[in-house]
């Protein structure tokens, strides 16, 4: 095989690879990704757009790469092609000292770039719509938050809003323009709080306050699903929710705050996690004992607004 | 050597022995340890227990508002296990032994009933995991067939959300079971030893114990449906798993049985590589696969611990009371998720790695090349399953465990790609100017190659936090470790059941349904799993029996082509018995030209695989080299040790004389 032989493959391959790659590397950003989902409602939500278009655009040289290389070889160099003749053995064909150092260097690179810029879009965004724990270290610069607590249990999703009186519902409204802060907990076994078109997702679990952020950027209506398989009725477990205007909101809120008055005081005081206290694991929401308001732990709770 | 062991291990050891002096008596036949002996051990066993944890607990422990006595549960499988393994002859020999006789070999046999008994030849337990192995992945894969079929209408149901949950949690717990040994049951007990050189595995009571507590296995895990099913998935996270009902028990008894035989599996096939290597396979001459199979032991005896562990502690709480997942009693939900996925995540990697293995292997057979990048290769291989013990909270990034660490999380499991594309390099620099053959075996493996880079790539995705917000716990998890399990290892694996077969049985394989089962599997896989990428993308959950409108019809698309591809595997069972059982033709000993030592021995294979240990004088991959040597000198009795042997094979002679002073049974030095 003669060294301008082997030129010739290369160069056939590489101008091959950077056309489809800069070809459908474009398409893909101008066609396909602002349809990426999970959509642009909130910052969350657009920001893991962003992520996972950043993401393909890389991810599709790679695949392009190993592709049109395979297929070369498999059209070029195929038994019936190339004859009888055995290919060349020896220590030349056992490894190559510069594309096996390349191919480590090139693949090290793309994967600390990707680590880079993941840990950027994780931390800058304040956990982007993640659950981070019941004391996240990334926080929202904005000190204006909703708090808005996320209750699943076997087998539906209710929301307390502390701020308005702690009242409980099983519609999640959210003014736009606003940061939430969802206070995410279960009283019975592990569910997963999947807001789609918010971007969050945070574990529902039981005497654990695991708390996600989000910023509301359009209005609209978006789905909650239960993300962590909980038992028979799983699938059934979801809900909508709607993104309204401020004003909307407040009307909804204070409205809904004095209709379920008389229900809010029947519930135990609120709380960021409640611990089911008779029945051990699978928990009552209402302790079945003689007090019907057993002793809640706090967990530096504030205490609800009236 | 202190220690004869030629008559304990039950037959002509080594060539020039004597045979064993014939045993006064013998059990009949029908009494001796088979199959069917250990099914009445089973259900024996399982009346016992049943019967026990009655008597104790009866009325006193019971799962809440269920009736159910999960101590009866428990103790009935447990007891079932073991009568299982008696009836299975598998404790003859340490029974025996504690009171002092010296028990009774295994009667030797020529005759198709030993595939039905115990063994201590790898190459019949090698056929034995086979069948298990696929018997396993065929209920599986039925299974599947009906979580399809329910999704195939997000609002009419089939099975009702009881009977689908239970079916999608039997189908991942089997499937998970099965996929951890499937390379390494069947093609690792049986190549390892012919491939290195070596008369037999270092433990061959071990070998044939795994099998069989495999076996037994696959047993407790299908109770699990007639005790009423569980609703946990595989993953059997902890309050809803301590709630759960009885079929619970049968999960989290047959996670810690099969835990068992993978330790058991693991360490033996890692001591047998290490100690029992030919004179002259050097380890830089070892074979690909056996590389793989290496690192794949090493994880299998170093992470299946925690999840036996975390199994007794599950059945623990839930028989005694123990608080181990309990937060309300200062247990932790938390502790399950932890100790299951620093098992589960080094697991995905035993579900990966044997796949490598088989086709680089491969590879170089039906390029006519040597493997480029060898050390590489080895060096990801062994890459890979350090780095898998440091991945493991990936899965729980969205769950609030240890949030902080997230970042680090998402480093370790990136660069895991790093040696991971190892295998691709390796692929891709052999088949340069090669000359490639499509025969059934390498179609399988460039299907690997195919579906595995839309699997890792996308499980780079995954590990992107932000992106994970979104996908987590999607269908596109489902559809991103059915690319790398089903389309890596299960499309690796046929492939070297195509491949090995041949040698494995002396018969011959129709080469035109092969292609046909490719074709079809190949087709219908990646129809059946791509679109749930979308479906994942587009906000299906898994495990869920009711799903948007809009997703209908990439959901039925998916159920459609996952019926076919169930029918592909009918191609493979007819090719299968047709050429095992209806028409046999018998294999030339080397159909593909392979230079692999496994192919070198005469057919059928002796017991025992060599007459003498073979001295090995190459690496099997000299393809394409004019002066090739044999890749073994296989009657070294006529062989110059000093001329002949590269300077490295010395060094290999000692460590394995060495290695037969520690007691590996080998009478008599390598060689004579």
């Amino acid at each position: 095989m003669s060294p301008s032989a082997e030129t010739h493959h290369f160069r056939r391959l590489i101008t091959i690879w950077v056309v489809l790659a800069v070809v459908l590397d474009l398409v893909f950003y101008f066609a396909v990704s602002p349809h990426v989902p999970p959509g642009a409602m909130t910052s969350s939500a657009s920001g893991q757009q962003t992520d996972f278009t950043v993401l393909f655009m890389i991810a599709l040289p790679v695949m392009l790469a190993v592709w049109v290389y395979g297929a070369y070889a498999l059209i070029v160099w195929r038994e019936s092609r190339s004859g009888d003749a055995e290919p060349e053995g020896g220590p030349k064909a056992r490894g190559n000292l510069g594309i096996q150092v390349g191919w480590i260097a090139t693949t090290t690179a793309i994967v600390l770039g990707v680590f880079v810029y993941g840990t950027v879009e994780l931390i800058v965004p304040a956990g982007a719509g993640g659950g981070e724990g019941p004391s996240p270290i990334w926080t929202p610069t904005s000190h204006d938050v909703l708090p808005v607590q996320v209750i699943g249990q076997q087998w539906a999703w209710t929301y307390r809003y502390p701020t308005f009186g702690g009242f409980e519902t099983k519609q999640l409204m959210l003014p736009v323009d606003t940061t939430v802060e969802f206070h995410v907990t279960s009283l019975d076994v592990i569910h997963d709080f999947w807001a789609y078109q918010l971007g969050v997702k945070a574990d529902a679990n039981p005497s654990q306050d695991n708390i996600a952020y989000t910023t509301t950027n359009q209005l609209g209506q978006f789905t909650v699903r239960c993300d962590e398989l909980c038992g028979l009725w799983h699938g059934a477990m979801y809900n909508f929710g709607r993104v309204m205007t401020k004003a909307q909101f407040f009307v909804w809120a204070q409205s809904t705050q004095r209709q379920n008055a008389a229900n809010t005081k029947l519930l135990p005081p609120f709380s960021y996690t409640y611990v089911p206290d008779a029945n051990g694991a699978d928990g009552g929401y209402y302790p079945d004992n003689v007090d019907p308001y057993s002793k809640v732990q706090q967990y530096g709770a504030t205490s609800p607004a009236k | 050597m202190a220690l004869d062991m030629r008559a304990s291990i039950g037959a002509d050891h080594s060539g020039d022995a004597p045979p064993p002096a014939p045993r006064p008596r013998r059990r009949p036949k029908w009494l001796g340890p088979h199959l069917g002996r250990a099914l009445v051990g089973a259900v024996a066993g399982y009346a016992l227990g049943h019967f026990l944890g009655n008597s104790i607990a009866s009325g006193y422990i019971n799962v809440q508002g269920s009736g159910q006595n999960d101590i009866a549960t428990i103790l009935a499988l447990s007891i079932g296990v073991v009568g299982w393994l008696a009836g299975a002859g598998m404790l003859d020999y340490p029974v025996a032994k504690i009171f002092g006789r010296e028990p009774l070999p295994p009667a030797p046999s020529k005759s198709w009933t030993r595939y039905f008994g115990p063994a201590l030849d790898h190459k019949v337990i090698g056929l034995q995991y086979t069948i298990v192995v696929l018997l396993f992945f065929f209920t599986g894969g039925l299974l599947a067939m009906a979580i399809r079929t329910e999704l195939l209408s997000p609002t009419n149901h089939l099975l009702g959300p009881g009977t689908y949950i239970s079916v999608v949690s039997e189908h991942g717990t089997i499937m998970m079971m099965m996929a951890s040994s499937i390379v390494i049951g069947p093609l690792g007990n049986w190549l390892v030893p012919l491939m290195i050189g070596s008369r037999r595995m270092a433990f061959p009571r071990v070998e044939a114990f795994s099998l069989w507590i495999f076996a037994a296995g696959y047993l407790v895990i299908l109770t699990a449906l007639p005790l009423g099913g569980f609703a946990t998935g595989w993953t059997g996270y902890a309050p809803l798993q301590t709630q759960a009902t009885a079929g619970m028990d049968a999960y989290l008894v047959g996670f810690a049985v099969i835990g068992i035989g993978m330790i058991c599996a693991g360490f033996n096939l890692a001591a047998t590589i290490i100690n029992y290597r030919a004179p002259g396979m050097t380890w830089g001459r070892v074979p690909i696969f056996v590389w793989s199979i290496l690192a794949t032991a090493a994880l299998l005896t170093l992470a299946t611990p925690t999840l036996v562990a975390a199994g007794l502690f599950g059945v623990l709480d839930r028989s005694a009371q123990t608080a181990f997942y309990v937060n309300e009693h200062g247990g932790s939900s938390f502790l399950w998720q932890n100790l299951f996925w620093f098992f589960g995540h080094p697991e995905v990697y035993i579900m990966a790695l044997p796949g490598f293995g088989i086709v680089a292997e491969l590879l170089p057979v039906f390029t006519r090349k040597p493997l480029f990048g060898y050390r590489t290769a080895a060096a990801g291989m062994i890459g890979v399953a350090l780095l898998s013990f440091f991945v493991w909270q990936h899965h729980l990034f969205q769950s609030g465990i240890n949030p902080d660490m997230r970042p680090l999380f998402m480093l370790t499991t990136e660069l895991i790609s790093i040696p991971t594309g190892f295998i691709f390099l390796v692929g891709l620099g052999t088949l340069w100017k090669a000359k490639i053959r499509f025969a059934v075996p390498m179609l399988f493996c460039l299907g690997m190659f195919f579906n595995f880079l839309i699997g890792g790539i996308s499980g780079v995705f995954l590990s992107d936090v932000p992106v994970d917000v979104t996908v987590h716990g999607s269908f596109f998890v489902l559809a991103h470790f059915h690319y790398t399990i089903m389309g890596g290892l299960v499309f690796a694996f046929f492939g070297g059941l195509y491949y090995w077969l041949p040698k494995m049985t002396g018969k011959q394989m129709s080469q035109r349904l092969g292609k046909w089962h490719f074709w079809t599997m190949f087709i219908f896989f990646n129809l059946t799993f791509f679109p749930l990428f979308f479906v994942g993308l587009l906000g299906q959950p898994r495990r869920v029996f009711e799903y948007a409108q809009n997703l209908q019809t990439l959901n039925d698309i998916s159920s459609v082509s996952a019926f076919c591809l169930g029918a592909s595997f009918i191609i493979f069972v007819v090719n299968f018995v047709w050429s095992m059982f209806i028409d046999p033709k018998p294999s030339p000993p080397n159909p593909w030209h392979s230079r692999g030592l496994e192919w070198q021995t005469p057919m059928p294979i002796p017991p025992y695989n060599f007459t003498r240990i073979p001295v090995v004088l190459a690496d099997p991959y000299h393809y394409g080299a004019a002066d090739a040597r044999n890749v073994a000198d296989l009657g070294p009795r006529t062989l110059e040790l000093a001329g002949a042997v590269t300077p490295s094979a010395p060094s290999a002679v000692s460590s394995d004389e060495t290695a037969g002073e520690a007691g590996s049974g080998d009478p008599r030095p390598p060689i004579a």
